[in-house]
């Protein structure tokens, strides 16, 4: 039996690339768990693809052993939370799962809209937050200017945080002092109900699903009988354990202020879902813990294979990934251009690339990605209400009574400087004003709401784009509101091309429909005949541009016998020509499709 | 008894243009001299079945008028020494301008060598120039002279369009200028921009907005390049010369028969640098590192043993590229099955597009065809 006393869960918050990730190397690597050869880059992040976007994806955990200065030896349970704002959700049960949190906060660049966020929501779930300035080590740092800011926006003490350098390993013990001394330690009656909360859970082909967990209340082994609160699905504890460093150790027994894992023979995420409550069958709590939400997909695409045959593999491979995110949502779909395909639901546009990724690298697949939309509320004048996820399925407009659409609550952080043209962007994105407040003489926070289709689309890199890279924002779901909505058509050589067609403001209409041309004239390669790209609303036709016939390809030169010279470049041709996909008479190439995204590049 | 046609490949050149991307470079005299030895010794030390007879050689490079003229008369002597020779075999040397001096001409015919091809490019100093050439016009219009005076009958006048700076006005100059002087054979490539060389660097923005459609700013726009290549089409045609290949130009009977044995997929054996071979339905080279191909090292890779499939592949997409075509009982008798079998629906939907045409027995490209080869040609690589 641990002693609660000596246990610290915490996680680390911070904006992206300001070193969280850094600093919870240095902690594993400190608290000599693994020796700096064992180490790789990144330990925490274990998928291929964080490593390469350098974020995290998904909340994970990990536990070390720290021998501190008043000679006791202390368990960290360092939770990791994912830094984006398309899981919100997971982060605020990865937080719910502490007793502390450790705020990085670049000492060059100060606070980000995203620290802030993170902070409210910590705060939120009455952590102590314990600040550490991090890359000291830049030529720009200005520790005290941080320090001061801290305690001026976020209102806590920071004169005695740690400054550190992550990277270089600077003062990071001091990180390690302070966490034994002021995260506090887990509280909880080890012999009451077991009451635990499920922060995340992965499914592992031999184990089944792995719920991890805090165990809030009570104690947990193996044979105890449990039961998730929300989902009721049911189940016998095969296994109990912690986290290594990348590996599950099995112990005997979690109990009240632990941190750790389970597993329970359970073939599906879907019954373990993230923030639910897990309970002795037998013996059940009288509560489950407050928070759980079921996620919804708030931004929705068609994914196909770029070759029809792979269509169960598709099939397959979604279901696989399902198995370990439950917030993936997929449905059969099929399209005139694109064969069949399904219809996919993502939490934002992060996790939609996260997943297309995914299907293309770890499942080999080639896909044909359509352009993401958000759900718009469909009122019928039979006053029947459609959630319309797809742009194809919107009903003849005389049917339609009005419609709505998602809106979001944005907070932009930006320099001063800034301000001017990120304002600008958003009334271009039909932003409302909400207000502005300045952080201290040279930033300030904007507050917008936004519809939520204007920044799925490239309004982030937009952002970055018009404030140097030094614009930082943070938005939540608010709620839906009435709009001017119309189907934007694309016909390419006069025939519907289904899969291209999206919904739009129609104040917007014009607009997009003149640029979607013109970057599908772009993206269309010259074929054997001319071929006209128009945009129609109905049977309107609000843009055109033509791509003009090929004249001629190179008249190669065949020389000295080398023969596979010249057929690697007809490969080359064939390749290409494979890539597109045949709408009537004209190829049109897979990326075209998603080409409505980047409208507003150069 | 099997015919072979020889290549052999001189990789040296005084300087390397700027737009060539050949297994070519410039070496000291020791080096080459070293080269040639063991060019003689790779002739010499072939094993074939012992039924060879040599129908065709061709010295390519580089630049094989580059070494002294006696070298390349110890190499016709290797050649002869290791195999028959078929009467009247036609036996090419690649010459340069400007490395050609008044003896060489007349030691390669005592060698027996009786075609001669000369790179001129253009008869623009200023468009040779910028492409990196060594020689000008007069020094080409030198080397033709003393090819002929040496009794040069068959003489090929390698030309090039679409350069940078080229218009339609000084491309016609070109033409009438070697259209004057009456070669035999003439061969006019559009200029490619290739990866790796100093006109990739210099020009790949312009490839770019070419194949867009948009207007270059140093290469000739779509259209001039379009306008250059129907002149020489008809301007040759109308002075005699018979394309008989989608770049080459002949007066009858003029025809290169080397280079139509790729295109028809004869047998031919590479010595050399990084030299390329087609035995027993087999593709393959020498290595391209000199220092290994002097120290006796040969081949690189394996040998890629052609299947069925790849064999058609070849018939076609090389035999296309002669205005004849390819002969569908031919077809039929080489692999045992149809061409309609095979490719009944490629011909189906390229015929409907107008890119190629049935007649006679024979598949042939269409004009339009021959504008899109590339395309045209790709779709007959099978799955």
């Amino acid at each position: 039996m641990t002693d609660q006393s000596r246990i610290r869960n915490f996680c680390i918050i911070a904006h992206i690339d300001h070193g969280k990730s850094t600093l919870a190397d240095r902690i594993i690597e400190m608290t000599g768990l693994l020796t700096s050869r064992e180490m790789q880059a990144q330990v925490l992040d274990n998928m291929d693809l964080e490593r390469e976007r350098g974020i995290t994806i998904k909340a994970q955990a990990v536990r070390t052993i720290y021998k501190a200065k008043d000679g006791q030896e202390y368990i960290f349970n360092l939770i990791d939370t994912p830094g984006h704002v398309d899981f919100n959700y997971e982060v605020s049960r990865s937080l719910a799962a502490c007793d502390g949190a450790i705020l990085v906060v670049d000492a060059a660049q100060g606070i980000e809209a995203q620290t802030l966020a993170n902070v409210y929501l910590a705060l939120d779930h009455d952590l102590d937050i314990m600040p550490v300035i991090n890359k000291i080590d830049l030529p720009s740092a200005d520790p005290q200017r941080v320090i001061n800011e801290i305690e001026d926006v976020i209102g806590i003490e920071a004169q005695d945080a740690p400054l550190i350098s992550a990277k270089m390993g600077t003062n990071v013990e001091q990180v390690l002092e302070q966490i034994v001394e002021k995260i506090p330690a887990p509280g909880g009656d080890p012999s009451a109900p077991l009451k635990a909360l499920i922060f995340d859970s992965v499914y592992d082909s031999y184990k089944g699903v792995i719920i991890f967990c805090r165990i809030m209340e009570g104690s947990v082994k193996k044979g105890t009988p449990i039961t998730m609160m929300a989902t009721g699905a049911k189940a016998e504890v095969v296994e109990t354990g912690y986290f290594g460093a990348g590996q599950f150790i099995p112990c005997e027994e979690l109990s009240a202020g632990m941190v750790g894992y389970l597993t329970a023979s359970l073939k599906n995420v879907k019954d373990t879902r993230v923030g639910d409550t897990v309970t002795n069958t037998e013996r059940p709590c009288a509560q489950a813990l407050p928070g759980y939400k079921k996620v919804n997909s708030m931004v929705f695409c068609g994914m196909y294979p770029a070759d029809g045959a792979k269509y169960p593999d598709l099939r397959d491979a979604l279901e696989k990934l399902q198995l370990n995110d439950a917030s993936l949502q997929f449905e059969p779909e099929t399209s005139i251009a694109l064969g069949f395909g399904f219809r996919c639901g993502f939490l934002g546009l992060l996790h939609l690339e996260i997943i297309q990724e995914r299907l293309e690298r770890e499942y080999n697949l080639d896909l044909v990605t359509t352009a993401p939309g958000v759900v718009y509320k469909v009122h019928k004048t039979n006053g029947e209400v459609i959630d319309l996820t797809n742009p194809a399925n919107l009903p003849d407009p005389s049917e339609i009574d009005y419609m709505e659409e998602p809106i979001v609550s944005a907070e932009i952080m930006v320099t001063t400087e800034f301000i001017g043209p990120i304002m600008q962007l958003c009334e271009e994105r039909r932003g409302r004003y909400l207000g502005m407040e300045y952080m201290e003489e040279t930033r300030a926070l904007l507050k917008y709401e936004l519809p939520l289709n204007e920044i799925i689309y490239d309004f982030f890199d937009a952002l970055k784009s018009r404030s140097r890279g030094y614009a930082s924002f943070d938005y939540e779901m608010k709620g839906y509101e009435r709009s001017e909505l119309v189907k934007l058509d694309i016909l390419v050589n006069r025939e519907e091309v289904d899969a291209l067609s999206f919904i739009v403001f129609a104040g917007s209409a014009y607009e997009r429909g003149r640029k979607m041309c013109e970057k599908l004239k772009q993206e269309i390669p010259r074929q054997l005949f001319e071929i006209p790209i128009q945009a129609a609303i109905g049977s309107k036709i609000i843009a055109r541009e033509t791509v003009k016939a090929m004249r001629k390809d190179v008249l190669a030169k065949c020389y000295g016998g080398d023969i596979t010279r010249k057929k690697k470049l007809l490969e080359k041709q064939k390749e290409g020509k494979k890539r597109m996909r045949q709408v009537g008479n004209v190829e049109i190439p897979q990326k075209a499709f998603m080409s409505v995204l980047k409208l507003d590049e150069n | 008894m099997r015919y072979l046609e020889i290549y052999i490949h001189i990789p040296f050149c005084v300087k390397k243009c700027d737009y060539c991307d050949f297994l070519s470079f410039a070496a000291d005299k020791e080096t080459q001299e070293r080269y040639v030895e063991e060019l003689k010794k790779e002739i010499l030390q072939w094993k074939g079945r012992g039924d060879e007879t040599v129908s065709t050689v061709f010295f390519g490079g580089g630049t094989p008028s580059l070494l002294p003229g006696g070298w390349i008369c110890a190499i016709m002597e290797a050649l002869r020494e290791r195999f028959p020779f078929q009467e009247g075999a036609e036996i090419t040397i690649e010459c340069n301008p400007g490395t050609l001096d008044a003896e060489k001409p007349a030691m390669y015919r005592a060698a027996g060598i009786n075609r001669l091809s000369l790179g001129l490019q253009s008869a623009d100093d200023g468009e040779l120039c910028l492409l990196g050439r060594i020689h000008t016009w007069k020094d080409f219009l030198e080397s033709y002279q003393t090819a002929r005076a040496a009794g040069f009958a068959n003489i090929n006048v390698d030309l090039m369009s679409a350069l940078p700076g080229q218009t339609y006005v000084s491309w016609e100059k070109t033409l009438g200028r070697v259209l004057a002087l009456e070669p035999e054979h003439i061969s006019a490539y559009s200029l490619m921009i290739e990866e790796g060389t100093p006109f990739y660097a210099r020009y790949a923005e312009d490839v770019k907005k070419r194949e867009q459609g948009l207007a270059c700013v140093y290469l000739p726009s779509e259209e001039e390049e379009r306008r250059m290549y129907l002149q020489t089409k008809e301007l040759l045609q109308r002075y005699g010369y018979d394309r008989y290949e989608i770049s080459n130009y002949a007066r009858p009977g003029r025809e290169c028969v080397h280079n139509c044995g790729y295109w028809e997929r004869r047998e031919y054996l590479g010595f050399g640098l990084g030299a390329a071979s087609l035995l027993d339905n087999c593709r393959f080279s020498n290595t391209s590192r000199m220092e290994d191909y002097l120290r006796g090292v040969r081949s690189a890779q394996p040998a890629q043993r052609l299947s069925v499939k790849e064999q058609m592949e070849e018939t076609m997409f090389l035999g296309l590229r002669m205005m004849r075509g390819v002969s569908m009982a031919d077809f039929a008798e080489t692999y045992g099955v149809s061409m309609d079998s095979v490719y009944g629906d490629v011909l189906s939907r390229l015929e409907k597009l107008g890119l190629v045409r049935t007649a006679g027995g024979r598949v042939r490209l269409t004009e339009r065809g021959i504008d899109v080869s590339n395309y045209a040609l790709s779709e007959f690589l099978l799955e």
